[in-house]
């Protein structure tokens, strides 16, 4: 995998290069760089798929990782921009709070799963789960996603340029889908909805924030979301309790 | 848990070196499998020839069951010895005579493979030492599959690590657990399949090679199987031409596929592949669920 990181960008980068720097050391270092810090650009080299890179950060750094990573990336990521160039394994973003992160390649299963804010723009496809229980974050995939994506997404949206897969917003509360290609199978509670111009909007406003406005057109999406029919128990119902 | 790994290579000049690379692999997987660890190597074979895998006790002499051997069947056929295992090949008619023979000698040996190309290890310990005891390092070939178990259905024993092999020249490893293992047990029971373990593992293998042997191709008979078990699993599936892989509908357990113009590699995490040549030049991508994917040295 070669960086595309133009070293132009910034004045002194800082390396940590991941064959002599354990996942431990550099993210105890990440987590030491305060908010009013004047260090902020990073690179991470040789990630080799290990897990837990550059997670819990709260500093608005900019961190590149030069290669494919392991589970639970850029997890819990405050004000961070982390951008992964390559694959990313289970959970990459998870629960993130605010900040930026991009996945070049393609992810795994439960890609942004549980996020609460921030926006994760996967340039590939993402798998099974993708923004499952998602409270808030905004999720752009430039692909497809596998199945049971965004089960009981609370708050947040969730774009698609390409396909999704089966069971897609079952049980979902009140987050907003955008799926531009095919959807195999709806999960229960979620249904097409009207896409009106406030909703262009907000897409179109998502689309720029991936940098593909201009090359996709809001009008090829459709819009999902709750029926709103599972909010409260109905005595009709009991018997399936 | 568990970790699985597979290793098919398209290009001869890295025969030499399978099993160095499909070591390295199984060490990295030593996180999710500490308990035990296995192989299978698909290596050379001559036609009409059986080449089988023994396993014994711990100490077993296997020169000394040469020459026991010799004295029964009158015929001198070396078994090549690696720690607990030894490889014998015997002319394929002449075989079930001296399969018969060697556990009327040596009751306390169990032919855990049989086939024209594939060797097949396994052994309770950390997959580094299982790895070393075998040789696998020194071991070549056109393509091999590997587990490090972490046991959750059934005891940590040989018999229950992984591959599995019922078949000839086949075997299975597999990430995961099934729940209807019981029920398709004593289905297979019934048809004539005898089985080792409790293990649900086995189960799997049993459940292919017995669709094989009624003619499916094994892409149908890992298609079939999407209907028949239920439960959890990854599998990696050895022939003697190639692997295949696939996963549950709801693909619960991870996998990771890399291809080169040189090779095609899987394992359960990336980790497991990045030792391999040029992986930074490797198309890498997640298999779906319920896909089969297959490799081969005629496709």
């Amino acid at each position: 995998m070669s960086a595309t990181i133009h070293d132009s960008d910034v004045a002194a980068p800082h390396a940590i290069d991941l064959e002599t720097e354990t996942v431990r050391g550099l993210n105890a270092v990440l987590h030491g760089i305060g908010r009013e810090t004047n260090q902020g650009y990073w690179r991470v080299l040789n990630p080799r798929g290990r897990h837990a890179i550059a997670v819990g950060l709260a500093a608005p750094i900019q961190i590149d990782i030069d290669g494919h990573v392991g589970y639970y990336c850029a997890g819990m990521n405050q004000q961070a921009h982390v951008v992964i160039h390559g694959n990313a394994g289970v959970g990459v973003a998870e629960n993130m709070m605010s900040g930026f992160v991009h996945v070049k390649g393609d992810a795994s299963q439960a890609a942004g799963a549980t996020a609460h804010g921030g926006t994760l723009v996967i340039d590939g496809n993402a798998g099974a789960r993708c923004g499952i229980s998602m409270k808030g974050v905004d999720i752009i995939v430039k692909g497809s996603i596998g199945h049971m994506s965004a089960f009981m997404a609370q708050a947040g949206a969730l774009t698609v340029l390409g396909d999704a897969g089966e069971a897609l917003g079952d049980s979902i509360y009140e987050a907003h889908l955008y799926v531009r290609g095919a959807v195999a199978s709806l999960g229960a509670d979620c249904v097409v909805k009207v896409m009106r111009d406030e909703h262009k909007a907000e897409l179109f406003e998502k689309l720029k924030r991936a940098g593909v406005d201009g090359q996709v057109d809001v009008s090829d999406f459709k819009r999902y979301g709750s029926a709103r029919t599972l909010y409260h128990f109905h005595i009709d119902n009991a018997s399936s309790y | 848990m568990c970790g699985i790994v597979g290793l098919f290579l398209k290009d001869k000049a890295l025969e030499p070196e399978l099993g160095s690379m499909l070591s390295r692999m199984l060490e990295v997987m030593t996180g999710r499998g500490p308990d035990s660890a296995g192989f299978a190597v698909y290596g050379d074979g001559r036609e009409g020839f059986i080449k089988a895998t023994l396993r014994g006790p711990a100490g077993t002499d296997f020169e000394k069951l040469s020459h026991n051997l010799a004295t029964t069947v009158g015929e001198f056929i070396p078994i090549v010895a690696r720690d607990t295992h030894g490889v014998i090949v015997v002319s394929a008619d002449r075989w079930p005579a001296i399969r018969a023979a060697i556990l009327q000698i040596a009751p306390e040996l169990t032919v855990v493979g049989e086939g024209h190309r594939m060797e097949l290890y396994k052994e309770v310990g950390l997959p580094a030492d299982v790895a070393r005891r075998f040789g696998l390092d020194s071991m070549a070939g056109t393509h091999g599959i590997g587990h490090t178990r972490m046991a959750t259905e059934s005891a940590v024993t040989t018999n229950g690590a992984h591959p599995f092999s019922t078949g000839i020249d086949q075997c299975l490893v597999h990430n995961g657990s099934l729940s209807n293992h019981n029920a398709v047990r004593r289905e297979l029971k019934r048809d004539g399949v005898t089985f080792e373990t409790d293990n649900d593992s086995e189960v799997a293998a049993a459940y292919l090679t017995h669709c094989m042997k009624h003619g499916d191709s094994l892409a149908r008979s890992l298609e079939r199987s999407l209907d028949d078990l239920d439960g959890f699993y990854t599998f990696v599936v050895g022939t003697r031409d190639g692997f295949g892989v696939l996963r549950d509908p709801i693909a619960c357990k991870p996998a990771v596929l890399a291809e080169t113009d040189r090779y095609v590699a899987f394992g359960s995490e990336y980790r497991a592949l990045v030792d391999l040549p040029d992986i930074g030049a490797a198309r890498v991508w997640e298999p779906e669920p319920s896909k089969v994917y297959f490799w081969g040295l005629n496709s």
